[in-house]
């Protein structure tokens, strides 16, 4: 069994061994680490890869889940005045610096056998772990959100309005509007959700093949003191997502070139008479 | 250009498609518009001019219906009770980062178009202002001439009754100005309701039948554009006309 292979079965079956002599020196563990990432994202290990697949599917769900919720409420937040208004943007803002591990203990308390929503049997399952990601993903959506529509429609909601659009149609047509800019918005919230560790941890109970995903591995790898291993799987974790990120930014980028190309000043061809010193 | 005929006495027969009376504009503390009292009855193409912050946009506004306001605003409304329907182009059109095409689509089905009529008004509306070609570019990268007549033909396409138009040619060179100028005489020959303010003696003198003029958020003249022109006027008026002109 080669060193990778060992690793991999560390992955799938979390037996905890210490690596001390690779901890001593951190600089030999990052190079270490670098390695054992390259050769990770290189060699397809199946053990890995249903990792990050479990990663990106909890992450990915509880995203849209979010964005469905924090698109249409920051919207409405955004265009919606009533009395109390004010109170409900600060505690959206408070929100934000949710911690997770809360988020994990409420969302245990909740779906634990004694909890009210116990009977739903979910609790150590990627269905609980999308609940708590969800949780932690409304409010970063919903803030943001909200302060995009609000600034796309100061002096431009009125036009709106104008045209026969009711507040709700306004917030819809200002997402519509405002949509490249929100892809970014939903990238923070994928990365929100993909980077936490506290609330997966308590919620899906971190079980080999069944919860495991790449953040509550790493925590385990560095709780076992394999830093390199920990650390490589940070690296895979972060190109996984920077490819992500680069489909998205392509797509960005070619809805947006038209109105780009049409602003960007064009050098002319140097005439032999004109413009000569 | 087509002649420019008097028909306010033609107008003054006619009920007024909007009253204003008493009406006031409050922004927080401060005072916008006070005690204005004004009629537009269809046919009309009101011109409202003064200086920067006298109040014309606002009066602009509270005439569409689109601010909070003191004192009374009376729509005619026909026999079935519906009142006229009215469209407003902005002195910077607000266009959504889509097609010339969808921004057009957007507003009449936001207007209550029907879908079987909608492409066809689009299309013609297009033809309209010489922007067919332009259909599928994005909006936001038509010049500012460009903009401002799409932003014409989203208003146009619903059929307005009544139309406002917010210094429609503002920062535009003079050819935009006079395409622009020229599709609101057409839009007015048609018959539609016109109330637009401007800094532009001229194009209140080719364009309008009537003229406004505000001071610090109160009307200080409203007559005829021959009478506005020809006859003495308060010095407040006179002097901003001495300073446009000279």
């Amino acid at each position: 069994m080669n060193d990778l292979a060992y690793r991999a079965g560390q992955l799938a079956g979390g037996t905890i061994l210490c690596r001390s002599s690779l901890c001593a020196n951190p600089m030999g563990s990052f190079t270490e680490s670098l390695r054992l990432a390259w050769d990770m994202a290189t060699r397809w290990d199946p053990a890995l890869w249903q990792v990050v697949a479990l990663s990106l599917q909890v992450s990915g769900t509880a995203t849209v889940i979010g964005a469905t919720l924090g698109l249409m409420g920051g919207a409405w937040l955004a265009v919606a005045r009533f009395p109390g208004h004010r109170a409900v943007v600060v505690v959206l803002n408070t929100l934000l610096a949710l911690p997770s591990v809360v988020v994990g203990l409420v969302v245990y308390l909740m779906l634990s056998r004694s909890g009210p929503l116990g009977s739903w049997g979910i609790l150590f399952t990627p269905t609980a772990m999308v609940v708590a990601q969800a949780v932690l993903v409304v409010p970063v959506v919903t803030a943001l959100t909200r302060q995009l529509v609000a600034d796309a429609a100061h002096g431009n909601g009125e036009q709106l309005r104008s045209m026969g659009a009711r507040p709700f149609g306004v917030a819809c047509l200002l997402l519509v509007h405002e949509r490249w800019a929100l892809l970014t918005v939903l990238l923070t919230a994928f990365g929100r959700a993909v980077s936490e560790v506290g609330a997966v941890m308590i919620v899906g109970g971190n079980i080999a093949g069944v919860t495991r995903v790449m953040t509550t591995t790493i925590a385990l790898e560095t709780s076992k003191g394999d830093l390199p291993l920990a650390l490589g799987l940070g690296i895979v974790l972060l190109l996984v997502v920077a490819l992500i990120n680069l489909g998205i930014a392509a797509l960005q980028w070619l809805q947006r070139e038209p109105e780009m190309a049409a602003e960007r000043p064009v050098a002319l061809p140097a005439s032999g008479q004109a413009g000569a010193p | 250009m087509m002649a420019l005929g008097d028909p306010q006495p033609r107008a003054q027969g006619l009920a007024p498609l909007i009253r204003l009376e008493g009406a006031g504009v409050r922004f927080g503390a401060r005072i916008v518009l006070q005690g204005v009292d004004m009629a537009v009855r269809a046919g009309e193409r009101v011109a409202l001019i003064g200086s920067n912050g006298s109040g014309k946009t606002t009066l602009l506004r509270l005439l569409h219906g689109q601010v909070p306001h003191l004192g009374q605003r009376e729509v005619h409304t026909d026999a079935q009770g519906r009142e006229p329907s009215q469209a407003m182009v902005f002195q910077r059109p607000f266009l959504l980062r889509l097609s010339v095409w969808w921004n057009l689509q957007l507003a009449l089905w936001l207007a209550g178009v029907p879908g079987a009529q909608r492409s066809q008004r689009a299309r013609r509306a297009l033809e309209r202002v010489n922007l067919r070609e332009h259909a599928q570019r994005p909006a936001r990268v038509l010049s500012g001439g460009q903009q401002q007549r799409l932003a014409l033909a989203r208003a146009w396409a619903v059929r307005p009754q009544v139309l406002f138009l917010d210094e429609p040619t503002a920062s535009l060179d003079p050819g935009a100005k006079r395409d622009v100028e020229a599709l609101i005489e057409e839009f007015a020959a048609e018959g539609m309701t016109v109330v637009m303010s401007t800094h532009n003696l001229g194009q209140a003198k080719r364009l309008a039948t009537r003229v406004v003029y505000l001071e610090s958020g109160q009307v200080v003249v409203d007559r005829p554009v021959s009478a506005f022109f020809n006859e003495p006027l308060p010095e407040a008026a006179e002097q901003f006309l001495s300073g446009e002109r000279a």
